[in-house]
């Protein structure tokens, strides 16, 4: 149904851990795999072998550089797939309903069979999370492994996105975020979780943990670490000196003198 | 965004096209007979044939009787709905002035609103889009709406309505294309909202997620042609309201407002071109490219 | 559920079966779970149960079924119909590729086996392909291992018996501090990103040191962007503020190194410089109990760190002193390695202090007892947290093996290798030097070589030389050149035959290896060299036999195909014998078998060998009646016996009660159990064995029993490492074999027996001023070398491969997105777009490796942007040094183990326009594709 429920039993959804993500695209190529077998069209390809190929990917891996005013530049990777918004308006957009948020878990998806192709609900999402399939001409969109995480076809501890179970980093977790004791929950109160683009108003399920600080080493604090380096002699004559003494005070038995 | 051809002949022609009817239904000019049929179906075949073409951007159009039923929140729904209703209204009311030469007046004020919703609606799907700042005010909607009442009134031959319509439409354009320019500024979503990387320094695009091409972008990330804007923005104001208007106040003649509208439809499309083209969508932010 | 939602099946079927094997999407050897569905593959996800990637699996391994169906893989055997290097082939039937290479082969190993050169890539089957080299007869057999990073092999099974990736990993659940050298991703892709992971988890610490921030320097809390080439001196310095401060761990060094061996320092000895020994050959040391000379491992010595022994009126020191002069010198002061190295003086300290700190500060204790060789009983294990990595980015330089070197020693004095928190070995590693096989040489015209081709010398008598001094090998592996080349060097094997120097050949024989596109340095040579006729328009290079399974750029320059099967569809043995896929906590190996049957006249090379190896009557491959000895790879798997008791694999071996791990006999059942248990063997380490391992009697009785050595023998680390003082004596002049004269500085300068740095051997030839950009490569994660772009989904994700430029010289030369530049190096030119990267060392440019393909490879289109922005940086690095005074031209490698030095290129970079339809320069002609090309479009599903 188009307009969205008023509230969802559960909130699944995904934590990304910005700190974490090396831009493997691991998690990209699963999502691939699996959605191409599984749940509706397949994940077509255009021009594979070609010079201009393109594919849908429901996941995409973006990287982006921030330049501090006195730090070295940084890299932060930047996966990204649907954040199922609790106002999502690609959701209310949907002429034919084919779009929807489900009210158990939340997640939004799309009915293929009654999809269009019109496009609208692309247009709507602001974080590029839906792809019309150029083959099937269906919308496609992360289903958040909507047929892994209850399928009993799989042993339980499979029953996880495609994208999270293969993450080599372990920058993906995928949860529960009404409740707040699930991991995602934690991590995101205790890692500062955000929001992408807050001002859309969307109220990404999905969170982003920071980046941790960078660089410390090298802000010029009070040298807490000066002690570790201070030189116990400058001259090698006296570092043998320094030697003999620190051995004398080593377990190992008495030192004996040379013959 | 992508100027899809037929998005934009879709807007042009049914914008032209339910302004016509919606004059028509307000009785501005009463015509019965053989003169409402050529009027009519002139109306009919743009409001029709954009719709029509509307559907060849549609995956699957030979489902789009689907896109009725999400009235209560989707405004492509409620266009649909609204265009439905508007085309059966006005062709019970036409069908009263073609073939019994009667005007049901209250048939008429309704098939207007409807027409005039059409449009509106039409405008809501773009304004709505959050994602393209572009578009989402209210310049939108009364760009789109003054538009169609001014081509209405043109195509109607409505020359002392057409006049001040048309100039009315031009400060419309003007204040979307003027609003528009400062639109995604203003609306404070950068790369750094996006990224939610801003705090920690200047956030810069580095690489996409994909070497080649993708459908957001062919969709969203539309700059060729935007550094014609200018010029296109004047060409788009002298054919659609310039000329227009210097024709139909040369003379009223059929050929003169045949001409005029012609002009005004031509320069419309350039607008609507411009419309989707210079439009940004936020998600380009995500790609380092607006 | 309301009215309006759709009922949706959330438990839909998921496969028919899933078959276990091992991903061969790169070397790393994870375990997958092949998703089968009528009989296809339809979906492919890691094996949770592996004891490699515990489920994870990187974008290479998903996408694995997109090269299973690849339309660039080989199908029947092809003979060269047209030039070399045009791609024109008929396909011929195995019957009569087999006869016409038992043609070629037949006649030199009867005569001359050393003509045949057999090179392979990165395959995982050495102990296999060197057998049947071994049975040949020739001496030129190598794998891949030389130019690609024998350097940190070789500087770690030196100092310490093994070292990182394949032998060693961080001690990831206890490491406090992690400092990555040098690394973009690695062989061990999945385990290092999940030992980040483990790392992030904990609040651990990672610290990169990288000219590039991308990738695992990009998560790295800490990033310090060497200028390249530099680390060796970087790490001197921080060992000189340890040796300064006394921030070292002295107890481990002088039970469990050589720090406490003395030193002959007699300098008129021929034994100078080498360690004093018993009669039994053991290496002296002062017990503090006594105060007396002691043998290493004798029992219940405590060595003296300090103590120095006078004799003949010498005084002779512990290596310690030695260590202390030469890491005290001031000339490794941070002081003087903040300009060269780009790094300021204190933000080395600062590195220095902190992995003193967690070292020494943050020790952990693990409440396990343990035992050592001396019989010493220790009642805990104390670990230092700091743990290390390291990989081509030290290793491809010149001075790659005395910066591993340097780095290993950083390591052991912290005490931090083999200790909790700190790097652990990978059974059957620690394996010392003296523990590997020495090279052989000794050819025999229809006869088998007396053995193993590679190993580790010990002094200049172990080095492939004739008595004339001229080289045994091909590619000149252990010459004075480059004495301790491990790994061979296959990157001079083309140059080399084709200048028949030292010696002409009739046979390349080469497997999965791309030489003639990205594998090679000086690709436009090498594609010139392979195709050079001589006067009587015969080939240079006579005949080249090449195993691919894909429609590689090498293909094309072969005379003779043999199409491989793809790895769902045949058998591996990932063995103990080889590069096993074991952990620090377990010893592990693993197979592939054929989850599918090949749809193709393509067979499984190895199985091949077995066949060829049979007609050509090699040793080993033939029964006594001279039939064929293995029916196939499987067989040999099974049934083939290294030594008595040990085969390729070690699970389920045939004990006299039953199945058995390690030791036994073959057991016909042995790869039904594997396949059962997901394709993979692991026995765990026993707890009081799972750390000093080298030292730890629990650890050396089971890696006995487990069969990875017949008697126990413990060792000590060595810091100092005695055979680079062999080679250094016998450059002054002691000795029977001696180095030329040209060689004599060199060998002296550069096979120091502790750590020194000295600077790329290319930055004295070549003017550093006009040349004064560091150009490097990186390998994408999700691409593996030239494989990868024939896969339709990874190739989306690398289609092309700028050029990126560090804000300072895409400043200074006005770049702007979409231009062009041209990269000049003293040898070659290249024209290639250019992109700006802030996070760079702003003195280095570099690209991903191997994106750029040559026109009609890999059954893509001629105009795929692979082809067209794509490049390739090989054109600008020569196997070759420019021109000395001398007007020799020394090898493009690091002195001491022939190591391609990839790294040490340096280039002038100015903007140009765009070339016509921005086609990359050099361009080069388009191939014929033996394969035809791939669809237009494709949606995959193979279940409906
Ligand atoms: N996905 C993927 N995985 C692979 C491969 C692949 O092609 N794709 N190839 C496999 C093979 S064959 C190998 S050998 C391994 C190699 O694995 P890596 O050792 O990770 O190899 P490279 O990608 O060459 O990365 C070298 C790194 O060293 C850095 N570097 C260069 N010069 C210096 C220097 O002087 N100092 C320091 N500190 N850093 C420097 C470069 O910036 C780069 O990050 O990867 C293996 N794994
Ligand atoms: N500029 C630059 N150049 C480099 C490097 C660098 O860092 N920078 N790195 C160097 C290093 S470390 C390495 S290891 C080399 C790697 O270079 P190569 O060893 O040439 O690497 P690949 O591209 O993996 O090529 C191996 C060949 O094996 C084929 N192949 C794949 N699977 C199979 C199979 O199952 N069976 C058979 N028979 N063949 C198969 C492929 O089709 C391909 O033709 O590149 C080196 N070149
Ligand atoms: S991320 Fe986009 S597609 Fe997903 S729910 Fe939000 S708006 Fe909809
Ligand atoms: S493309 Fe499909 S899912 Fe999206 S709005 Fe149109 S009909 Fe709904
Ligand atoms: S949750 Fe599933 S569909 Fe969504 S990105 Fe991950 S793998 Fe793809
Ligand atoms: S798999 Fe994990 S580490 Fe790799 S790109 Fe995706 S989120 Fe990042
Ligand atoms: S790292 Fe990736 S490609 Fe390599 S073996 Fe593992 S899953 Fe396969
Ligand atoms: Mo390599």
């Amino acid at each position: 149904m188009t307009t969205l429920p008023t509230s969802t039993d559960r909130k699944l959804g995904l934590v990304i851990d910005l700190d974490t993500c090396v831009g493997c695209h691991a998690c990209v190529i699963s999502c691939k795999g699996w959605n191409t077998e599984n749940y509706g069209a397949p994940l077509s390809d255009q021009d594979p072998y070609g010079a201009n190929p393109t594919g849908t990917f429901l996941n995409r891996v973006h990287s982006y550089e921030i330049q501090p005013e006195a730090a070295p530049a940084q890299l932060i990777h930047f996966p990204k797939s649907c954040l199922h918004c609790e106002d999502a308006p690609c959701v209310t957009v949907c002429p034919t309903g084919a779009s929807y948020k489900r009210v158990e878990d939340g997640i939004v998806l799309v009915n293929e069979s009654d999809c269009i192709g019109c496009g609208l609900c692309a247009w709507a999402c602001p974080y590029g999370a839906r792809e019309m399939d150029a083959e099937e001409k269906v919308m496609k969109k992360c289903t958040l492994c909507v047929d892994r995480i209850y399928n009993e076809n799989l042993p339980e501890e499979d029953r996880e996105p495609a994208c999270v179970r293969t993450c080599p980093a372990g920058a993906r977790h995928f949860g529960d975020f009404a409740d707040p004791d699930s991991n995602v929950s934690q991590l995101t109160a205790q890692r500062g979780g955000m929001d992408l683009m807050p001002e859309m108003g969307t109220k990404p399920v999905n969170k982003y943990l920071p980046p941790r600080p960078k660089d410390q080493s090298l802000k010029e604090e009070v040298d807490i670490l000066a002690p570790f380096l201070e030189p116990i002699t400058e001259a090698p004559k006296g570092f043998l000196g320094w030697l003999d003494k620190a051995l004398d005070a080593m377990p190992g038995g008495p030192k004996g003198g040379s013959n | 965004m992508h100027p899809a051809p037929s998005v934009i002949l879709f807007s042009t022609m049914s914008g032209a096209g339910f302004g016509l009817l919606a004059f028509l239904g307000l009785g501005l000019p009463v015509v019965t007979g053989g003169l409402a049929f050529g009027y009519f179906a002139l109306a009919y075949l743009l409001a029709v044939g954009g719709l029509i073409a509307s559907t060849f951007h549609l995956g699957h159009p030979e489902r789009a009787m689907k896109a009725f039923k999400q009235w209560r929140s989707s405004w492509l729904s409620r266009e649909g709905i609204c265009a439905v209703a508007a085309l059966v209204v006005m062709a019970i009311y036409g069908a009263g002035l073609v073939f019994f030469g009667t005007r049901i007046g209250l048939l008429g004020t309704i098939g207007a609103i409807l027409s005039f919703g059409t449009v509106f609606t039409t405008s809501m799907i773009y304004t709505q889009i959050k994602t393209v700042p572009r578009w989402n005010n209210t310049t939108t909607p009364a760009m789109f709406l003054s538009i169609c009442i001014a081509g209405g009134a043109l195509l109607a031959g409505e020359v002392k309505f057409a006049v001040p319509l048309l100039i009315l439409a031009a400060a419309a354009q003007i204040g979307h294309w003027l609003f528009g320019d400062r639109a995604l500024a203003e609306s404070g979503t950068t790369l750094a909202t996006a990224t939610g990387l801003g705090a920690r320094g200047e956030v810069r695009a580095f690489e996409p997620p994909h070497t080649g091409t993708n459908y957001l972008l062919n969709e969203f990330v539309y700059v060729i042609g935007r550094k014609h804007a200018l010029k296109l923005r004047i060409i788009a104001l002298i054919l659609m309201i310039a000329v227009p208007l210097a024709l139909v106040l040369l003379g009223q003649s059929f050929i003169f407002i045949a001409l005029a509208a012609i002009s005004h439809l031509v320069g419309v499309f350039t607008a609507r071109w411009l419309f989707f083209a210079q439009a940004e969508h936020v998600v380009g932010l995500y790609y380092g490219k607006r | 559920m309301p009215k309006d939602q759709p009922n949706l099946d959330t438990s839909p079927p998921v496969s028919d079966e899933v078959r276990k094997t091992t991903c061969y999407m790169c070397a790393c050897r994870c375990g997958i779970n092949v998703h089968m569905k009528d009989g296809k593959v339809a979906y492919i996800e890691g094996n949770k149960d592996h004891p490699v990637n515990r489920g994870v699996l990187c974008a290479k391994g998903s996408a694995g079924i997109m090269q299973v169906n690849a339309p660039s893989r080989l199908k029947a055997p092809l003979k060269r119909v047209g030039e070399r290097g045009s791609g024109e082939f008929e396909e011929i039937s195995w019957e009569e590729a087999l006869t016409l290479a038992t043609e070629w082969l037949e006649p030199i190993r009867k005569e001359a086996p050393e003509k045949l050169a057999f090179f392979t890539g990165r395959d995982q089957s050495q102990s296999f392909t060197s057998l049947w080299a071994q049975g040949f007869g020739t001496p030129n057999y190598a794998a891949h291992g030389g130019f690609c990073s024998v350097n940190m092999a070789a500087a770690g099974i030196y100092t310490m018996g093994g070292a990182f990736w394949e032998f060693g990993q961080p001690d990831w659940d206890h490491t406090k501090m992690f400092v990555l050298f040098g690394v973009a991703e690695d062989h061990d892709s999945n385990p290092i990103k999940m030992g980040i992971g483990k790392i992030k988890d904990r609040g651990a610490r990672m610290v990169g040191v990288n000219p590039i921030r991308s990738g695992y320097n990009a998560v790295a809390d800490d990033w310090f962007g060497i200028t390249p080439g530099t680390d060796g001196l970087l790490i001197m310095a921080l060992i000189h503020e340890l040796f300064k401060a006394g921030k070292l761990d002295l107890d481990y060094l002088a039970r469990f190194t050589n720090a406490s061996c003395l030193v002959n320092e007699d300098t008129k000895s021929d034994q100078f410089g080498l360690l004093m020994r018993d009669d039994d050959g053991e290496p002296l040391v002062i017990d503090r109990n006594t105060g007396h000379l002691a043998p290493w491992n004798g029992q219940g010595v405590e060595p003296d760190l300090s103590g120095t022994h006078r004799a003949a009126g010498v005084t002779h020191r512990p290596v310690f002193h030695l260590m202390a002069d030469r890491f005290l010198d001031p000339k490794y002061a941070p002081e003087e390695a903040a300009d060269k190295t780009g790094i300021s003086a204190s933000r080395i300290k600062r590195l220095a202090a902190d992995m003193a700190r967690v070292a020494f500060d943050e020790e952990i204790v693990l409440d396990r007892s343990w035992t050592d060789f001396r019989g010493k009983k220790h009642d805990k294990m104390v670990g230092r947290p700091v743990s290390m990595h390291a990989m081509r980015g030290i290793s491809a330089h010149s001075n790659g093996f005395q910066t591993c070197r340097a780095l290993h020693t950083l390591q052991i004095i912290l005490g931090a290798v083999e200790t909790p928190g700190g790097m652990r070995f990978k059974p059957p590693y620690p394996k010392p030097a003296t523990a590997h096989p020495k090279p052989h040489g000794k050819v025999t015209p229809g006869a088998a070589l007396n053995g193993p081709h590679l190993g580790y010398p010990h002094g200049p008598d172990d080095l492939m030389l004739h008595e004339d001094g001229s080289a045994i090998r091909i590619d000149k592996a252990y010459t004075w050149e480059n004495p301790l080349s491990a790994h061979g060097m296959m990157h001079m094997v083309i140059s080399n035959a084709h200048a028949g120097d030292p010696y002409k050949i009739d046979t390349l024989f080469m497997y999965m290896a791309n030489m003639s596109w990205n594998s090679s340095m000086n690709t436009t040579g090498v594609m010139e060299m392979l195709t050079d006729k001589d006067e009587n328009g015969d080939y240079v290079i006579p005949h080249i036999i090449y195993s691919d399974a894909y429609s590689s750029e090498m293909v094309a320059y072969a005379d003779l195909i043999l199409p491989d099967t793809t790895y769902l569809e045949r058998h591996d043995c990932i063995s103990l014998l080889d590069r096993p896929i074991s952990e620090a906590d377990g010893v592990a190996d693993a197979i592939r078998w054929p989850v599918v049957e090949p749809d193709r006249d393509v067979r499984g090379f190895q199985s091949v060998l077995c066949e060829l190896g049979a007609r050509l009557g090699l040793t080993g491959f033939v029964n006594e009646d001279g039939s064929q000895k293995y029916e196939d790879y499987a067989d040999y798997i099974t049934n083939h016996i290294r030594r008595p008791g040990i085969g390729p694999l070690a699970g389920w071996r045939m004990g006299e009660d039953g199945l058995q791990d390690g030791r036994g006999d073959p057991n016909e059942g042995q790869l039904d159990s594997y396949i059962q248990n997901g394709g993979f063997w692991v026995s765990h380490v026993p707890e009081e064995a799972s750390y000093y391992k080298p030292f730890n009697m629990a650890y050396q009785n089971w890696a006995v029993e487990m069969g990875f050595y017949d008697s126990v023998q413990p060792y000590i680390f060595t810091p100092y490492v005695e055979p680079l003082r062999r080679m250094q004596l016998a450059a002054e002049g002691h000795g029977r074999v001696q180095p030329p004269d040209h060689l004599r500085q060199q060998v002296k300068d550069t096979m120091d027996p502790l750590p020194i740095w000295y600077a790329p051997l290319s930055d004295e030839m070549i003017d550093c001023d006009e040349y004064n950009v560091h150009a490097l490569t990186q390998r994408p994660m999700a691409m593996y070398h030239s494989w990868g772009t024939q896969n339709a989904w990874l190739r989306q994700i690398h289609g092309r491969n700028p050029l990126y430029v560090p804000t300072k010289i895409w400043e200074a030369n006005g770049f702007e997105d979409g231009d062009w530049a041209k990269v000049t190096s003293p040898s070659g030119t290249i024209t290639v777009p250019v992109a700006h990267m802030a996070a760079l060392n702003e003195n280095t440019v570099w690209t991903w490796n191997a994106i750029g393909k040559r026109k009609g490879a890999w059954a893509l289109d001629k105009d795929a942007p692979e082809t067209k922005e794509g490049f390739l940086l090989n054109h600008l690095i020569h196997e070759l040094l420019p021109a000395k005074g001398d007007g020799m031209r020394w090898s493009n490698s690091d002195p001491i183990t022939g190591q391609a030095a990839w790294f040490d290129l340096r280039v002038k970079i100015e903007k140009t326009d765009a070339p016509a339809a921005d086609q990359s320069k050099p361009e080069f002609s388009p191939q014929e594709s033996p394969v035809g090309k791939g669809p237009k479009s494709q949606a995959w599903k193979v279940g409906k």
